[in-house]
């Protein structure tokens, strides 16, 4: 998240310490702050951009992983581990599959957290256990979560016993047009708690004169959450709509348990479980670089586009 | 002050990286002669643990001076995913009693196998153990980088009880020919004796194949590998009746197209199980278990069948060389054979086992049909990029045959022609 300078009130950027302490003080520069931001752009340097740089440098390079102290050849190769990216038929639908979730994702996860967000707000009976229930599946491990998610929807399971003879087939899980679906409502199901204890946060900092003021106009409850809460939260809902396509684009445990490793004909694999795949089963690191790459431009843009949309009009 | 501390920090990550990229192996000269100490790693099979330790504890009574210490292969997915892990770390055992061949030519690429014919009796004692069957575990380089240990031919495994409750002979089941098997299948599953007939799993794993196509092709080719002379060999007269059996029970729901969470044979839910006899270990309190070849076209004698193997293995990160392949030597003598038949029931790369263990077979009669098909066996095949092919052949083997999104004789093709593509860039590593 960035910070807006130019928002900062007129005294703090004009302050006299500023001045007196010269252009290094003003630029924001501080020996005791950069002594205190150091362990984690240490962190930052050794964990993120380290293996970036690497992973960059090695999808240049025709690449494998090696046993230590063995000399071999990684010749440049170009763009070439990216045409092969942009070639595999594979990626194209891991690709696709991710747009299917974020399509599905996206617009539910804001749509449910808001709305149960808005509801839990209110001065209801019972709001700490409803808060508590919808937050548990978000801290509940993934595996246990997917044991629930294959009793409700194998094919075998319990959905299926109550449909009967118009149970999908082949089931759920195992059907190429149902399990990215059914993997993108899943893990809607799992985040939200944490998505609605964010907009309840939003929630706090939207002033009740609105509310007061809303109603002595005579806006209704809907009228005033179209009016007042969601424009209220458009901050929150930013960062819920940013937050859920990153963690959509890196989709890997879900396609990994629920439907057996991307499941028939790549219906439901992600470009991680591919990376995955590609990198650590199959011993294609640099085939794997380059999609990881593609991946960070596809997330960047699609965010950007994702906040130029939620922003419009603020 | 800020940049020098960016400076640093740069430079600290920077050391960090050329420090852990800059690990040295060992020296393979002075390696070769060395003795010490050493690990192995033994999979995660309780019988083949208990198996495993007593071994070791045989060899450290001899050679207090050379030490052998018995871990468990660290935990993955896989055991080849694992064991790759520690080849790039260079943390790997001396010796790994659990190798899939499918991996060796990767763990080849990665420098991390020593080459077991380099040691002056290497190439002797490995063919004089292993007999006919070992020159399928060559490398295209002419040289052994495993030895050949284990072998679990594929058979299949039925629940007698389900076949009884399903008004089945479970003495004589009717499994040979594709017609019987198939007619076999219908009956246990319309009777609601089992909810499948038989549940391999239907999903993507390069390693699947093994387990429904593999074994069958084996049987119907004759003993042909999926790739022999550069070229695959599954896009033929037998692979296409193959894919057309398997076909048929996917289509008559006589096998589920969804894996089954746990072991569906142990569970009652399927009747029948294509496994190794490491299974019958397993099965032994909970399941009456009864044993057949894998089906053909026309039934017949002396079929084949995958032998499902796993080889031992040295790593390049051993420093103590010498005593790592005198374990080896000792891990797989005749004696201690005997010892891993009768604690594992699993069966040593070895010609003749019923007639060097007759005793044992004699005791044991339904391992016996086991050691007999380990006499015709066929193993995956030691060409590079091997997992790359059967993950693409499973790929087109899942559309296909599991769920029929296209035909059988389409797939095929498509998977030979893809393997073929394959084959062509892994033959030339410019």
């Amino acid at each position: 998240m960035s910070v807006n300078l130019q928002s900062a009130p007129a005294a703090v950027r004009d302050s006299a310490p500023a001045r007196r302490e010269g252009p290094r003080r003003a630029r924001g520069l501080s020996r005791v702050g950069a002594l205190f931001v150091s362990p984690y752009v240490l962190f930052l340097v050794v964990v993120f951009a380290v293996p970036l740089v690497y992973t960059v440098w090695i999808s240049f390079h025709r690449f494998y992983f090696t046993a230590p102290g063995t000399d071999v050849d990684s010749p440049w190769v170009g763009l070439s581990n990216y045409k092969d990216v942009f070639t595999d038929p594979v990626v194209g639908r891991a690709f696709l599959n991710i747009v299917i979730f974020l399509v599905i994702n996206v617009p539910l996860t804001v749509g449910l957290s808001l709305v149960l967000a808005t509801a839990l707000n209110a001065k209801i009976r019972g709001r700490a256990f409803f808060r508590a229930a919808f937050y548990l599946p978000y801290v509940t491990a993934s595996v246990a979560l997917v044991a629930v998610w294959q009793f409700l929807f194998g094919s075998d399971g319990f959905v299926n016993h109550l449909l009967g003879s118009h149970a999908p087939d082949p089931s759920w899980l195992v059907n190429s047009h149902l399990a990215m679906p059914m993997i993108a409502v899943f893990v809607t199901w799992k985040q939200l708690g944490f998505f609605v204890m964010l907009y309840l946060a939003s929630l706090q900092n939207v002033g009740k004169e609105l509310y007061e003021a809303s109603a002595m106009d005579g806006a209704g409850r809907v009228r005033q959450f179209f009016s007042v809460t969601v424009p209220g939260v458009r901050p929150a809902t930013t960062l819920v709509v940013i937050y859920a396509i990153i963690t959509g684009a890196n989709l890997f445990s879900e396609p990994y348990l629920l439907t057996g490793g991307g499941g028939p004909d790549h219906s439901s694999t992600s470009p991680v479980l591919l990376m995955y795949q590609k990198g650590i089963e199959q011993g294609h690191p640099d085939f794997a670089a380059a999609l990881g790459v593609v991946l960070v431009a596809f997330v960047m843009v699609v965010s950007l586009a994702a906040r130029k949309l939620t922003e419009r009009g603020n | 002050m800020l940049r020098r501390t960016a400076y640093a920090l740069l430079v600290l990550a920077v050391a960090g990286t050329a420090t852990a990229c800059g690990r040295s192996a060992p020296d393979p000269a002075t390696a070769a002669d060395a003795r010490g100490p050493i690990t192995v790693w033994l999979s995660n099979n309780a019988q083949e643990v208990q198996w495993g330790k007593a071994m070791v504890a045989s060899w450290n009574e001899r050679h207090p001076d050379q030490h052998v210490t018995a871990q468990q292969i660290p935990a993955g997915k896989t055991s080849e995913e694992a064991i790759s892990a520690s080849i790039i770390a260079g943390t790997t055992a001396c010796l790994a009693f659990n190798t899939s061949p499918a991996a060796v030519p990767t763990f080849q690429k990665q420098n991390g196998l020593v080459p077991l014919s380099d040691f002056p009796d290497g190439e002797k004692y490995i063919t004089e153990r292993g007999g006919a069957l070992t020159d399928q575990y060559r490398s295209t380089d002419g040289k052994f980088y495993q030895l050949p240990w284990k072998s679990n031919p594929v058979m299949i495994l039925y629940n007698k009880k389900l076949f009884e409750k399903a008004g089945l002979d479970p003495e004589h089941p009717k499994l040979a020919t594709y017609k019987e098997f198939l007619d076999t299948s219908r009956k246990l599953v319309h009777s609601g004796a089992a909810k499948a007939a038989i549940w391999p799993s239907p999903s993507s794993d390069f390693f699947q194949p093994w387990y429904d196509f593999y074994p069958a092709f084996a049987a119907q080719s004759g003993g042909k590998q999926l790739i022999e002379d550069g070229k695959p060999q599954f896009d033929s007269p037998a692979g296409l009746q193959v894919a057309a059996f398997w076909r048929r029970l996917y289509a008559e729901k006589l096998a589920p197209q969804e894996a089954y969470p746990g072991d569906s044979l142990n569970d009652g839910k399927a009747a029948m199980a294509t496994v190794g006899p490491w299974a019958l270990a397993a099965y032994k309190n909970s399941v009456d278990i009864g044993v057949a070849p894998v089906p053909t076209a026309d039934g017949g004698a002396d079929k084949h069948s995958f032998s499902d193997e796993k080889s031992a293995a040295m790593f390049s990160s051993c420093k103590n060389r010498a005593t790592a392949w005198d374990v080896l030597k000792f891990a797989s003598s005749a004696g201690q054979d005997g010892k891993f038949l009768g604690t594992t029931g699993q069966m040593p790369m070895r010609e003749h086992l019923t007639e060097k263990y007759a005793a044992y077979f004699k005791a044991h009669p339904t391992y016996k049909a086991f050691a007999d098909q380990a006499e015709r066996v066929v193993e995956v095949p030691n060409v590079p990029g091997s997992i790359d092919i059967w993950q693409t052949f499973r790929d087109e083997w899942t559309k296909a045959v599991v769920f029929g999104r296209e035909s059988t004789p389409t797939g095929l093709r498509n998977a030979s022609s893809e393997i073929t593509d394959l084959l062509n860039e892994y033959g030339d590593p410019s």
